[in-house]
């Protein structure tokens, strides 16, 4: 197991160089000086000459590249152009709010999208079947943001039973948590109906019912434990659709997370808090899909010696 | 194998797999949806003779009637009339970002599986930086780069979609070069290009289809996103996820003014997810989830 784990930590490493270097040449893809963007417009000449040679703008590429690196290393990502405050103390603010919500709509997710997976599994081709793989292609079609709106016209307006948007209580954390967790139900729910079909036609299910266990018994322990590595592993990609999906929500219901903070900085050409947001976003989406592995890689042996 | 005999088989293979899909009734509902998307998208200016972008404030924010079925926007414009050009802009980001997609990641798809060696580690390294940032979220960060409008957003999407048809081409190529074909090819001198054109890319050809009408409704998805962001095609040209935008203020007195858009990007994005859906389960059952 150590070796695996080992395997794939070191399997992460050219992916973060790629990223670091993605991030570098992005401020120097952009028309004009990368100090006078990463300053803001409002800089004076002093401001840019200072920035310039804070960040060894006036050295080789090679030289100006690892200075990047050693200040990423350190979370140095420099200060917001537009409020002044350390780009990391801006993406502190924000983040614990993103994760929030992403974790429990990954949570409502798989309460919602593993039971119907295997309802649908179990009695194909019936009309609960059709209902529930109606319902996630409907779910994977729909615009999140549109999503959104409507259930605030809904429980906002129409009903009044929940709030609009905003922080401050668990009621607000409702609405923008379903809406995200709707978008990727659709595919957990798909994908637990596939991989159950499978499991279901195999012959050690044939000999578990000829056992005489338990329908139930059959399908959770025999059937579902099988198919879980498939969906664990749909649970970790579908967290990328997440985090995108959470830039278009937060946007929605004015929830102050990452993605959030990401669109305001896009439009105010913040560079170094997109820079920053960017490389969290990114970091977010290796880590999980690495402890998706490694989780995986625990509870299957034949994962690690593949 | 002779060449009258391979026609033969492959045509007996289109027939099945055709019968297949007009079987499949979901499929067939997204290729109506898709049907009436192309045809509004086509005969747009015959559907709506009048100009969409021109703003007739005295008639803003009107609930939907006789006059105007979708009702008007915060300018006065018929929502019908935005909605039914918005298909012809929509149409135009989903075929340019495929585009992209195809002439970028597919070539380099085929070198990579193809060669092996040193160009498909450099290619393959690339193709996992992408991936690591979720489609969404690339397509965002590149918009920081290049800037909104039309154009950009189709390049920034485009890009984010070129590594995933890198690795599809790719796994298909690693198994398609070891056929014995390929090998009689190169056994006769065929090469590289001739064999990469003629004898590998048609056989990888199904699931570059299915994950083109995929594709094509997370086009449309991502491109009605930006917009919606602000950070898309930009007012007044009329884009469903800008409408969806800035009929966002307008939530609470005029909901349809949000709410029509999005119905509209729902039933593109179902056609081709249906569409797809069936191509996959007709053409190549191993790719079904």
């Amino acid at each position: 197991m150590l070796q695996y784990v080992i395997k794939r930590l070191l399997s992460t490493i050219p992916v973060l160089i790629g990223i670091s270097l993605l991030l570098f040449f992005m401020l120097r893809m952009l028309p004009g000086d990368p100090a006078q963007v990463l300053a803001g417009q409002m800089a004076t000449q002093e401001d840019i000459s200072l920035i310039r040679h804070q960040l060894g703008l006036d050295r080789p590429i090679h030289v100006q590249y690892a200075f990047f690196l050693s200040r990423l290393v350190r979370f140095d990502l420099g200060r917001s152009a537009r409020t002044q405050n350390p780009v990391t103390a801006e993406i502190w603010a924000r983040l614990p709010n993103t994760v929030l919500l992403a974790v429990v709509a990954v949570t409502l997710a798989c309460i919602f999208g593993i039971p119907a997976g295997i309802i649908s599994a179990v009695r194909p081709y019936t009309l609960i079947d059709y209902v529930v793989t109606s319902a996630a292609i409907f779910g994977i079609s729909m615009p999140v943001f549109w999503l959104g709106l409507m259930l605030v016209v809904v429980f906002s307006v129409i009903l009044q039973w929940l709030p609009a948007g905003g922080t401050g209580s668990w009621k607000h954390v409702i609405l923008p948590s379903v809406t995200l967790a709707a978008f990727v139900v659709a595919f957990i729910a798909r994908m637990t109906r596939s991989s159950m079909i499978e499991v279901l036609s195999q012959d050690y299910m044939t000999t578990a019912r000829s056992k005489g266990l338990k329908e139930r018994v059959v399908i959770i322990k025999h059937a579902l434990k099988n198919a879980l590595i498939p969906i664990i592993t749909v649970i970790g990609l579908q967290f990328g659709l997440l985090l995108g999906g959470a830039v278009l929500t937060e946007t929605v219901f004015a929830w102050p997370g990452l993605g959030r903070l990401i669109v305001d900085s896009i439009l105010g050409r913040d560079y170094p808090v997109i820079q920053g947001a960017i490389l969290v976003f990114g970091l977010l989406y290796i880590f999980v899909n690495l402890a998706v592995d490694l989780f995986y890689a625990w509870v299957d042996p034949r994962i690690r010696y593949d | 194998m002779t060449e009258k005999e391979g026609h033969i088989k492959y045509a007996g293979q289109f027939r099945r797999s055709w019968a297949k899909l007009k079987r499949n009734r979901a499929a067939l509902f997204g290729g109506v949806l898709l049907l009436a998307y192309l045809f509004t998208a086509l005969f747009a200016p015959l559907l709506y003779p009048g100009n969409p972008s021109a703003p007739n404030l005295i008639k803003s924010l009107e609930r939907p009637s006789l006059e105007h079925l979708l009702g008007t926007d915060e300018l006065g414009r018929s929502i019908m009339g935005r909605i039914i050009y918005g298909s012809r802009v929509s149409l135009l980001i989903a075929v340019g970002v495929i585009a992209v997609g195809l002439l970028v990641g597919v070539p380099l798809g085929l070198v990579s599986g193809y060669y092996r060696g040193k160009v498909d580690f450099i290619i393959q390294r690339v193709t996992d930086t992408m991936l690591a940032f979720p489609g969404f979220l690339l397509a965002l960060a590149l918009v920081a780069v290049l800037g909104v409008g039309l154009k950009n957003t189709v390049i920034s999407i485009g890009i984010s979609m070129v590594p995933i048809y890198i690795r599809l081409v790719r796994g298909c190529t690693l198994s398609v070069r070891e056929e014995v074909y390929v090998e009689a090819a190169r056994a006769v001198g065929t090469q590289d290009r001739g064999i990469l054109l003629r004898h590998i890319l048609p056989n990888v050809m199904i699931p570059i289809t299915i994950q083109t009408s995929l594709g094509m409704g997370m086009a449309i998805l991502f491109a009605a996103g930006l917009g919606f962001l602000g950070i898309g095609v930009q007012p007044p040209t009329p884009e469903w996820g800008a409408m969806l935008g800035s009929g966002r203020v307008y939530l609470f007195c005029s909901p349809h003014v949000a709410t029509f858009p999005g119905i509209a990007i729902f039933l593109a994005v179902l056609g081709f997810n249906l569409l797809g859906d069936g191509l996959r389960d007709a053409l190549d059952p191993r790719f079904r989830i």
